[in-house]
């Protein structure tokens, strides 16, 4: 019995644990993040943003969730039930999923596996099944367009993602997502040969992020100019706070992923005394904090794209500058020398 | 030049960094939203609002029932009823304002001879229903009596310009 317990149900108890402690942060960082959104847009154009619920309105998403709650989940009669159902499971559940593999400092990661960053990707191209399955069973032709676009969108910014993660995947020679975060250790911190080759594929990753995320000014799926509110327009109450929570919590994790690519994740940026006394996951989620502030940032500035500029950013500039990136990242590593040795 | 000059902005992103500094900029000014219900912006003495009925000093209604307003109302919001009173004067027996029809143009205030029915600061008097809306000669007299402080200091500060 004793046997039964410590090699069976207590590694099965610690797991849940771990996944707990992953989960509920994230939930209540999204919950926090729809505020943050509020304020810093509001902030940008000069409003308060909510400050009635709760000192300084820090009680609105709560009450923003209750609402949602306590609300009616409208099936519409000529949907198809199951996978209407299913499709802001499947967001909702994609979202979380990709999160087991990013590390939150050293040796903090749910699973430590070697094909992390694959799996990442991987999980994140998944993320578009959800939404045309929405946009399909909902049987409306906005949340149908929505889900067209959203998909086209979607894959052709994956393209340029994908190279762009290959050139790091070559400057650091493993796919781990730890060992990617320890190969951007340099002298001084940050200030590496890896970030400074690195920066500007930074900067088309973020960008591609945000078409990933189907966010501004990459917003077509929900266009709410001319398609209400694009895949999600059918949905309501509970159904719709799981494509919300889905769609922040897609937000979060890129920002994580661009934090672990590019910024060195838990690391602190630069290797001194007061910086590097800070422990590593407090570093990591300020990381993310500074992405997710761009997201929000890029979406109060900027107006929205047309489809045809979105397709004709991702395909003839984006793929094309990240081919050339492959390139000259590899040519730059034989060159000098710095390809990494396995 | 100028091409070099165009390539190498769009390359580093010069615009888009330029219009987030700004909106980073705007971010540390001040706000302008003023919280409604706990503070409230400067109204004219010309606000056109909700209307009263006023009386004289000693009690006595203004209105000598000369059925102009009725006669302006271009939303013909306006219904009056008058026969003399015991003393003789001429009074209205039945007042009524129609707020739903009501265009809020203030022709009645402009039309009457004296300054009986006006168009007050009061804006926030929605009603559940409404026939709540449809106001008698009874709830515009008590409008008259309950702003009568403000009424007064309003017309005062506008007639200079009249």
């Amino acid at each position: 019995m004793v046997d039964f317990w410590f090699n069976y149900i207590w590694p099965v108890a610690w797991i849940v644990i771990k996944i707990v402690a992953i989960v509920i942060p994230v939930m209540l960082s999204v919950a926090y993040l729809t505020l943050a959104e509020r304020k810093i847009i509001g902030g940008m154009q000069l409003r308060k943003g909510p400050n009635i619920v709760g000192p300084f309105g820090l009680l609105q998403p709560i009450a923003d969730g209750l609402k949602l709650f306590l609300k009616e989940t409208i099936i519409p009669s000529g949907a198809s039930r199951g996978v209407f159902i299913l499709a802001p499971c499947v967001t909702f559940v994609l979202a979380l999923v990709a999160w087991s593999v990013i590390p939150f400092g050293d040796g903090m990661v749910l699973a430590d596996i070697n094909v992390g960053i694959l799996f990442l990707f991987a999980i994140s191209s998944l993320g578009v099944y959800g939404i045309l399955m929405a946009g399909w069973a909902s049987n409306s032709m906005y949340a149908f367009l929505g889900a067209l676009r959203s998909a086209a969108q979607m894959v052709s910014y994956e393209l340029a993602m994908g190279f762009i993660i290959i050139t790091v995947l070559m400057c650091v020679g493993s796919l781990n997502l730890t060992d990617i975060v320890m190969a951007q250790k340099g002298e001084y911190g940050m200030l590496n040969w890896f970030g400074v080759l690195m920066f500007p594929m930074a900067v088309i990753f973020f960008i591609s992020t945000l078409a990933e995320t189907n966010r501004h000014p990459f917003d077509m799926p929900e266009a709410e100019a001319e398609l209400v509110a694009g895949y999600n327009v059918e949905y309501s109450a509970m159904a719709f706070a799981l494509f919300f929570l889905g769609e922040y919590a897609n937000m979060i994790l890129m920002s994580g992923m661009t934090s672990v690519l590019f910024l060195g994740g838990w690391l602190p940026p630069v290797d001194i005394a007061p910086f590097n006394m800070i422990p590593g996951p407090i570093w990591f989620a300020a990381k993310i904090a500074f992405c997710l502030f761009i997201f929000i940032w890029v979406r109060a500035t900027f107006p929205r794209y047309r489809y045809d500029q979105l397709m004709r950013l991702g395909w003839k500039v984006f793929l094309p500058l990240s081919l050339a990136a492959v390139v000259i990242v590899a040519s730059v590593l034989v060159a000098f020398d710095l390809a990494p040795q396995v | 030049m100028s091409f070099i000059r165009r390539s190498v902005g769009s390359v580093f992103l010069k615009e888009l960094v330029i219009g987030m500094s700004l909106t980073l900029r705007y971010l540390f000014r001040p706000k302008v939203t003023i919280n409604y219900p706990y503070e409230k912006g400067p109204l004219s003495p010309r606000f056109r609002g909700e209307h009263a009925l006023r009386r004289y000093p000693n009690g006595e209604e203004r209105c000598i029932a000369c059925k102009l307003c009725e006669a302006i109302c271009p939303a013909q919001a306006i219904t009056i009823e008058a026969e003399p009173r015991e003393d003789g004067s001429r009074r209205t027996t039945r007042y009524d304002i129609d707020m739903v029809k009501c265009i809020y143009c203030g022709f009645c205030q402009e039309a009457c001879p004296v300054d009986a029915i006006v168009e007050g600061p009061n804006f926030e008097f929605a009603t559940e229903s409404r026939e709540e809306l449809m106001y008698d000669k009874d709830k515009l007299l008590s409008n008259g009596d309950r702003w009568e402080t403000e009424l007064g200091q309003r017309i005062a500060a506008d007639t200079p310009y009249r």
